[in-house]
């Protein structure tokens, strides 16, 4: 919201610049975003001394002069002042300035003499009226001082982020009274010229009466809290004098005519809408507050036509829609040049019926921003006042009749209290009830002290945020300072709460990953796909958000095509996230994945590695390298479970199973490629379900003891102390048996003395039986307590052989 | 040389001026060849110098034999010992120089792994916090309106939830819009003291331009227990502060979110122009951090909590903004277009410290 220095300073007498008003304003009632100063144009007038100063030769009103700004050289400069003398200072433009009216100072020559720039007059800066001479100035600084640095000049528009718990702060008068309560000084509604009309005071109603010759109902009273109206006559409408314009100005609004500007000027400064209707285009002479009915349309002031629902409330004549209440009036009874009788309205419509409106019509206006969050319904009888005041003294005319207010009354408010030991707490510091109830009566709470914990309160009508004894202590604390409260570390207890499993197990892929020279990656997680089977997002901003995944490897899929089309092609990157999926009932299945992607090469090239593509093949990710990925990740993440690695199916190379639950998958990934793309590799896995079930109904816990999870150790293996005994076995194995067999065949003759089962060699081709491979192995042995002989070896050999031939019918090489 | 029959003396004294030739000789020999017939000359086994003493030494009187039988040992020693120095002094030198000729060449490398620069943040707020007793909780991303929403004392139809513009999946279920509702789950699920982060990612209804993402990440902390005021806050807000962003002024300044009263957001003074008013600070000297307040009753009511006897506050901050300011990232999008070449940095920044 902007508010105007100056029109906060005719509420206040507030000795503050604008950025100590700032941090004021910010440190103590809501952040002040920007300070907008409007003198732009005099930031580059300077402070010149006029060194000497003769008649003009060829004129007998203006004067040459020699003028000292600051630059080292003397200026010649025209001046057309009767007040202009030598050794005096004046405000200075140079040659390049443009004038707070639009002027641009340029190097002229004036009736044959030079001119380099321009002395200047209040009026030319702004600063009043005076045209009669330039301004000299009394002060003694040197020649070429920024002008603003000796006058402040101009205005300064203060934006201000209000939060929605705060419209009472949307109007300079809510500004005001916070910053008055601050500097400790009365706050008086700035005094406006002509605006002490007489305002009869205005006639309650319960929902239907009269003003002058206008017939003003309320249909139904939740539409609208408080209605009150009031006809004036004999107004001439035409622009606003300079001095309202400015203050709109100053707020960046634009001036319209005087009666409209009028409305605006108490809507900023008083922070209640109001609205003039021309009151000849009301049909009827009848002003309805009523739900619209299904089929209406209107047109609103900003030429707009709009359909009409009966959620939204209009003000209607006898025949139609003249305005959407609370949020825009319409085309054809607005204020024209032709208007000469008004009906002011001065309302105070439903917050959320305002807000419902504004959503479905996507038009926010300054009425419906403050209808929306709430506008005071005591606030109206002087809002009424005060713009009928300020209409009159700016486009005359006067008010016809006893206004109506339509009001069924004050709502009962019933005092709350709040306790200086609850204070204490709440805050960690020991506020008196003395103090507290100071810091409340200084902005506007009716604060008792009934004993030295009790403090009686009565809430403001504007302050609708104030609900309860928290909301008086927040109060306390913000009008208090911040800043008064120690930031000491006091003693603590440790909670109760043990580490998420889910999260300890995610950082440990984490680590493994990152420390597996992988990059983590964050992408957004929505697909465009439109399969069944996606969960589906209902409000979507862009068609490829339209979906959550239900893979990693799907999203890093697409980011390692990013990567290929910069040129990328060794990408090796990882993410842990969650994936979706849909289930009978409303909330999906979300689970922790973990995926990662590997393609390219397998570390950076080195100028020692040899130049031949066999290498440059043996250096490039393949399928074993995402196994042992998968392996990686199963091991962080199953701690003293049986992990499985099976052969996949369905386009997955592997699956990868947890205490026979399957967990994840490796496959290759096809992406959308360029020719010199390596093949990429993905795996994704399991983490874990999102529990996302109610823990306990609203308002109830279901409290747990901590858990903590099975601790789970391995034992280390002593060292060997006597030598190990090892041989090479190359087999020939037919087509249709696995590595995986024969380990499991050896191991089952090979005794405890087995130490280790090394695959070490693959190979077909040359010398091999076609339908065959040869696989060999190394075999270990030892004996914990002594030298294992050649003839056990020999024995375990020929064991292991006889067996393999017998249950996989795989004999040695013989070749 | 010795005599044949020596006496102990002239035992002795050969021993001596033996190992002193010896030590002499050895350094000397400039080649594995003339090493090795130095070797024979002294200890080999057929004509070796010591051999003449080995054999000398049984004829000496009986009773003096122990003692000579010690220097002997002794010299042997010294001898073998100024051998095998020599020997691998010789090569040494003669091993073939390790490819070491320009040292100036680049190492061999590996990829250098990461992680995220976000959860570099995260992790690192987690370490402070951790220092402070914190555990840390997560919670799904598909959550209830009455989790995300009501359970957080937000109005219905009001302009609060205007600040939270929301994805929404069926019904009233939806994306969580900031990571508060595991607030209510812990609550709910463990009984106070409570001390947690929580860390995850949220959604909201953006589009993905140089400033805003529609997934991005949060990390809250909630501290619930008897006695916890808002001087507790301030203090462990302003510990984290020091710890995270140097030894550097902070403020409180007032503001508003539903689930906390008394609310207040956090700056620390802006690090670009230190206090004086910058572009990066919009001229006010601070930079905002981190949103906070004192958990408000309504919260703790709604999760089954004594409102009365427990009192409690929380903060949320964005690691995702953190990081952009921290490491000077120029566009959002980077953090989460996933280029290699952005992601690849992050190991360099890992290891970097602060500057200040």
């Amino acid at each position: 919201m902007n508010v105007s220095y100056d029109w906060l300073r005719a509420f206040v007498g507030f000795q503050l610049t604008p950025a100590k008003l700032r941090d004021l304003i910010t440190s103590r009632v809501a952040t002040v975003d920007e300070l907008e100063p409007l003198n732009k144009a005099l930031t580059s007038l300077v402070v010149a001394r006029v060194v000497e100063a003769g008649p003009h030769p060829d004129s007998d009103h203006l004067w040459v002069t020699k003028v000292d700004a600051g630059t080292g050289v003397l200026l010649d400069v025209v001046c057309g002042a009767p007040n202009v003398k030598a050794g005096a200072l004046y405000p200075f433009a140079p040659v390049g300035t443009t004038m707070p009216n639009g002027l641009k100072i340029e190097k002229r020559r004036i009736r044959g003499q030079t001119s380099n720039g321009m002395l200047c007059s209040p009026r030319e800066i702004g600063l009043g009226d005076d045209h009669e001479g330039i301004l000299e100035l009394s002060t003694d600084v040197k020649p070429g001082t920024p002008f603003l640095k000796v006058m402040p000049a101009g205005d300064t528009r203060i934006v201000i982020d209000v939060m929605p718990n705060r419209p009472d702060l949307l109007s300079h008068l809510g500004v005001a009274r916070e910053i008055a309560a601050a500097v400790d000084s009365p706050l008086t509604l700035p005094e406006l010229e002509g605006a002490g009309a007489a305002v009869p005071a205005a006639q309650r109603v319960r929902s239907s009466g009269r003003t002058g010759p206008v017939e003003v109902r309320v249909d139904e009273e939740g539409l609208c809290r408080r209605y009150m109206a009031v006809v004036i006559r004999g107004v001439r409408v035409g622009p606003s004098p300079e001095w309202l314009v400015n203050r709109l100005e100053a707020i960046d609004s634009r001036s319209i005519n005087n009666v409209v500007d009028a409305t605006n000027y108490v809507l900023h400064e008083l922070g209640q809408p109001t609205h003039a209707f021309d009151l000849a285009k009301l049909g009827g002479s009848t002003v309805i507050v009523r739900r619209s009915r299904a089929g209406e349309r209107i047109t609103t002031l900003d030429g707009a036509d709009r359909a009409l629902a009966d959620t939204m409330t209009v003000i209607a004549d006898a025949k139609r829609p003249q305005a959407i209440a609370g949020v825009m009036g319409g085309r054809d009874s607005e204020v024209s040049e032709a208007t000469t009788d008004l009906l002011l309205e001065v309302a105070s419509f439903d917050p959320p019926r305002t807000r419902a409106t504004r959503r479905a019509l996507g038009l926010s206006t300054d009425a419906s921003y403050r209808f929306e969050r709430g506008v005071d319904p005591a606030l109206a009888p002087a809002a009424l006042e005060r713009t009928a005041r300020v209409i009159i003294a700016v486009a005359g005319g006067r008010v016809d009749d006893v206004p109506i207010d339509i009001y069924s009354g004050e709502p009962l408010v019933a005092p709350m209290t709040l306790r200086a030991s609850r204070v204490a707490r709440v805050l960690g510091e020991s506020i008196s009830a003395d103090e507290a109830a100071s810091l409340l009566r200084s902005v506007g709470f009716d604060a008792r002290v009934e004993s030295p914990d009790m403090v009686r309160v009565m809430t403001p009508t504007w302050r609708s945020d104030i609900l309860r004894e928290i909301d008086l202590i927040e109060e306390v604390a913000r009008l208090r300072g911040y800043d008064s409260f120690p930031d000491e570390i006091r003693p603590f207890r440790a909670g109760n709460v043990p580490d998420d499993p889910q999260w300890l197990t995610a950082r440990r892929v984490r680590n493994a990953l990152a420390g597996a020279g992988l990059l983590e990656t964050r992408p957004m997680p929505f697909v465009a796909g439109a399969d069944r089977g996606y969960v589906q997002v209902a409000n979507p901003l862009a068609a490829n958000e339209a979906y959550l995944r239900r893979d990693i490897l799907d999203t890093l899929a697409r980011r390692a095509e990013y990567n290929l089309a910069r040129m990328q092609a060794d990408v090796r990157i990882f993410e842990l996230g969650s994936v979706f999926t849909p289930t009978d009932g409303p909330m999906p299945r979300e689970e922790l994945h973990v995926g990662a992607l590997i393609m390219g090469r397998r570390q950076p090239p080195h100028f020692s590695d040899p130049k031949s593509d066999e290498f440059e093949k043996a250096m490039t990710f393949d399928a074993w390298d995402a196994k042992a990925l998968a392996e990686t990740i199963a091991r962080e993440s199953f701690a003293g479970m049986s992990i499985e690695v099976e052969d996949g199916g369905e386009g997955d190379l592997w699956r990868i199973s947890a205490n026979g639950a399957h967990v994840g998958v490796v496959r290759p990934v096809a992406l959308d490629a360029p020719v010199w793309a390596k093949k990429a590799f993905g795996v994704e896995l399991s983490l874990g379900v999102f529990d996302s079930t109610d823990v306990a109904p609203a308002g109830a816990h279901a409290y747990r003891t901590a858990e903590y999870p099975p601790v789970v150790v391995g034992q280390f293996r002593p060292l060997p102390t006597q030598p190990s005994s090892s041989f090479e076995m190359s087999l020939a194995v037919p087509a249709g048996v696995r590595a995986s067999q024969i380990e499991q065949a050896v191991r089952q003759v090979s005794g405890d003395m087995l130490e280790s089962l090394q695959l070490v060699d693959e190979y077909a081709g040359k010398n091999i039986e076609p339908g065959y491979r040869s696989l060999a192995w190394r075999l270990t042995f030892r004996h914990p307590e002594r030298t294992i002989t050649a003839k056990e070896i020999e024995g375990r050999r020929t064991n292991v052989l006889r067996h393999l031939e017998k249950t996989l019918n795989v004999r040695a090489r013989t070749t | 040389m010795l005599p044949d029959n020596p006496t102990l003396e002239q035992f002795l004294e050969g021993l001596k001026a033996l190992v002193v030739a010896a030590t002499m000789e050895f350094p000397a020999a400039s080649t594995d060849e003339k090493l090795e017939e130095l070797r024979i000359a002294y200890l080999g086994d057929q004509r070796g110098q010591l051999r003449a003493f080995q054999v000398a030494l049984g004829k000496l009187a009986k009773e003096d034999r122990p003692n000579a039988g010690r220097q002997f040992n002794t010299v042997k020693q010294q001898i073998t010992d100024a051998y095998e120095t020599r020997k691998r002094e010789l090569s040494a030198a003669a091993a073939p120089p390790p490819t070491l000729a320009d040292p100036s060449m680049p190492a061999r490398q590996q990829w250098r792994g990461a992680k995220h620069p976000v959860t570099l943040v995260i992790e690192e707020i987690e370490g402070i916090f951790r220092e402070l007793g914190f555990t840390i909780a997560t919670g799904p991303e598909a959550e209830t309106e009455w989790y995300n929403f009501g359970s957080l004392n937000f109005p219905p139809n009001h302009p609060a939830m205007d600040l939270h513009d929301t994805l929404y999946l069926t019904g009233n279920v939806l994306l969580r819009t900031h990571t508060s509702p595991v607030q209510t789950r812990t609550l709910q699920r463990y009984a106070p003291p409570i001390r947690v982060l929580i860390p995850g990612r949220v959604y909201r209804r953006d589009f993905f331009d140089p400033s805003h993402a529609p997934a991005f990440e949060q990390i809250e902390g909630l501290c619930i227990d008897e006695g916890i005021s808002f001087v507790d806050l301030k203090a462990t807000l302003t510990r984290f502060a020091n710890r995270f962003f140097g030894k550097k002024p902070t403020r409180f300044r007032p503001s508003f979110f539903p689930f906390t009263e008394p609310s207040a957001e956090m700056d620390v003074q802006c690090g670009v122009c230190g206090g004086s008013g910058c572009g990066v600070c919009k001229q006010t000297g601070w930079v905002e951090i981190l949103g906070s307040g004192m958990v408000h009753p309504a919260v703790l009511e709604a999760a089954g909590v004594d409102s009365e006897r427990y009192t409690g506050w929380a903060f949320g901050m964005g690691p995702g903004r953190i990081a952009i300011s921290r490491y000077g990232i120029p566009d959002i999008r980077l953090l989460y277009d996933s280029d290699v070449r952005f992601l690849e940095q992050t190991a360099d920044q890992a290891s970097a410290r602060v500057k200040e």
